[in-house]
């Protein structure tokens, strides 16, 4: 994995909290060139790049997205509601984000109907191809479980999107931090990979992970989610 | 406070060591009978006044209460439980772990822990964060969107509250104080205040920012991933010209006579309560197999026999560059007489032999722990 060269897609990560560090260095270890970004001045960031991410390079969000081919967005769900969407136009979008109410507090945005997270994203990204990768693995396990490509417990991953160019994409490079990606047909069929869904945060080899997600991914949605919400509280 | 001459600045922060320190950590677990049944809240609690006592009676140096606000966690004034801890002991120091101080109001809390440090004769401290309680934001109606800045805005009053002098200030989250005297005073300057951290390094740093100490909160995965939080929390006080501060590590664990006992005790209440959590917080399930690993050597619960708690304690507070490790122990449905033993074997057995792993060839070991 290691050998970075110039022709590998740049990445800019937005967020710089639980997950967008790990995310970070799983790239650059990959050989991906990373900038990284949060709310604010970069400055801010240089000793976070320094000891918990070297090779990164911090920048402002603008700075970091106008020189990438793909843009993580690795904040909390209620930040992103403040991101303008223009920042992100004509871009790869990873989302790596989840709808947590207990944690973001209650979004109406994301609330109502039956669209998954990340077709919400997708909708105020209107310019932008998103893609739903990398929400379903705690990132207090990212970094321990990726593997290198052939290895026999190379834990699996979903990557979903209506851009089937876009979706190949983050495969790869999904493939390329460690993670054997498995190619989803559409962002809806995404909503499998969201919280109280039948993979997320479980560590699934790929037939396990099949198993899990059934045949059809719409039949595994919404039944699931409903279940995992009425399962909270006390 | 004796570290407070370990803590003056130095030339050389690389050298400075500070003392061991070994804390127990409770949520107010609510406990079970012996037939599994659960006790009253109000018995819970009682318990909880009985183990602190208890964990001064056996070495332990620090005794601390998480506000949490369930059924299975009845526990929103824990300054009053340690109140009460303070009147039955002498030597131990009692605090928050955590105080949610988002949903709160800095000059609340302070008032409370200096009356605490009134009452214990300065054996106060606060751990602010927000932990796993997040149910005190509806209760007191906090929107949870707005936690960073909330949290920032008010620790950033914590800390000039803390210098004991009178505090103006204007933000958005409480009402302006003006040249404002803050009573109780203390009487050997400020408490100890600590930053529970998850793993966002910009709590590390918003940290050693203010000034304060660092704990590290590890309820899963590899601790060792957070050596590099230890190393940005010095680089970074540095960087804002303080002194070293210590490091402390908060995970759970349940230590019986053996590790088989141990787990057994454990691993029922363990699944049930994280999967009580798990669709809020977005946690996974346990399984029998997550928890093995969890429970093994590179996880993060320490669950098992005083000898293999004490050789994980050891080697985590060695890779974390840590002094100080606070045992959160119980989960709801355990017995309090287990509690009782668990903190016995910890006071008894796993904090000395933690002291003598780590102790360093020619002098002894600190003889009494003191953060």
């Amino acid at each position: 994995m290691e050998g970075a060269t110039a022709t590998m897609p740049r990445l800019a990560v937005l967020g710089a909290g639980h997950v967008g560090p790990v995310v970070a260095r799983l790239a650059i270890r990959a050989g991906y060139p990373v900038a990284i970004a949060a709310s604010g001045d970069p400055g801010n960031l240089a000793l976070i790049t320094e000891i918990l991410i070297p090779g990164a390079e911090p920048q402002w969000a603008v700075d970091a997205v106008a020189g990438a081919d793909m843009v993580v967005l690795a904040m909390p769900l209620h930040r992103f509601l403040r991101v303008d969407p223009r920042l992100l136009a004509g871009r790869l979008v990873i989302d790596a984000m989840n709808y947590w109410p207990a944690s973001d507090g209650v979004l109406e945005a994301f609330e109502n109907g039956r669209a998954g997270s990340s077709q919400i994203v997708a909708r105020r990204l209107e310019g932008s191809a998103v893609v739903k990768a990398l929400n379903h693995i705690g990132y207090h396990e990212l970094e321990q479980n990726a593997r290198p490509a052939g290895s026999p417990d190379r834990r699996a991953t979903g990557v979903a999107g209506d851009d089937p160019v876009a979706v190949a994409a983050v495969a790869e490079f999904v493939d390329g931090i460690g993670y054997d990606p498995v190619r989803l047909p559409s962002l809806a069929a995404g909503q499998v990979l969201q919280p109280g869904g039948p993979v997320f945060g479980r560590v699934l080899l790929r037939p396990e992970f099949d198993l899990a997600i059934g045949t059809g991914p719409a039949a595994a949605g919404a039944p699931v989610l409903a279940d995992a919400q009425s399962g909270k509280g006390e | 406070m004796t570290d407070q001459a370990a803590e003056k600045r130095t030339s050389a922060p690389e050298s400075v060591r500070f003392p061991l320190v070994f804390g127990l950590d409770t949520f107010g677990d609510r406990n079970g009978d012996a037939d599994g049944k659960p006790v009253s809240h109000a018995q819970t609690i009682r318990n909880v006044v009985a183990e602190g006592v208890r964990a001064e009676q056996v070495g332990i140096d620090f005794f601390g209460i998480g506000e949490h606000h369930t059924d299975y966690f009845p526990m929103p004034a824990g300054d009053v439980v340690l109140a009460a801890i303070a009147a039955g002991t002498n030597r131990i120091h009692l605090g928050s772990a955590v105080t949610v101080l988002s949903s709160d109001d800095p000059v609340r809390v302070f008032q409370r822990y200096s009356t605490l440090n009134a009452i214990s004769g300065g054996r106060a401290e606060v751990i602010l964060g927000r932990g796993s309680s997040i149910e005190s934001f509806p209760l007191f109606g906090y929107d949870l969107a707005d936690y960073e800045e909330l949290f920032e805005e008010k620790a950033a009053l914590f800390a000039e509250l803390l210098k004991g002098e009178p505090v103006t200030w204007h933000g958005t989250t409480r009402p302006p104080l003006y040249h404002q005297d803050v009573v109780p005073h203390t009487e050997s300057g400020p408490f100890p205040v600590w930053i529970g951290v998850g793993g966002n390094p910009q709590s590390v740093i918003r940290a050693a920012r203010l000034g304060f100490r660092l704990a590290l909160a590890i309820i899963g995965g590899q601790p060792a991933r957070f050596a590099a939080f230890s190393q940005l929390f010095q680089k970074a006080l540095e960087k804002f010209g303080r002194p070293p501060l210590p490091v402390a590590v908060h995970s759970p664990g349940h230590i019986a006579r053996t590790d088989d006992q141990a787990r057994e005790e454990f691993w029922p209440r363990w699944r049930d309560i994280i999967s009580v959590v798990a669709s809020d917080r977005g946690f996974a399930i346990p399984t029998e197999e997550s928890f093995a690993w969890e429970a093994g050597p590179h996880g993060a619960l320490y669950v098992g026999s005083p000898e293999t708690v004490a050789q994980k304690i050891a080697a985590n507070l060695r890779a974390l560059q840590a002094t100080r490790f606070d045992l959160k122990y119980g989960m709801p449905g355990l017995t309090h007489e287990a509690l009782m033993t668990n903190i016995e074997l910890y006071g008894q057995e796993v904090i000395p032999r933690v002291r003598e792993l780590l102790a360093p060839a020619p002098p002894g070991p600190p003889s009494s722990g003191s953060s």
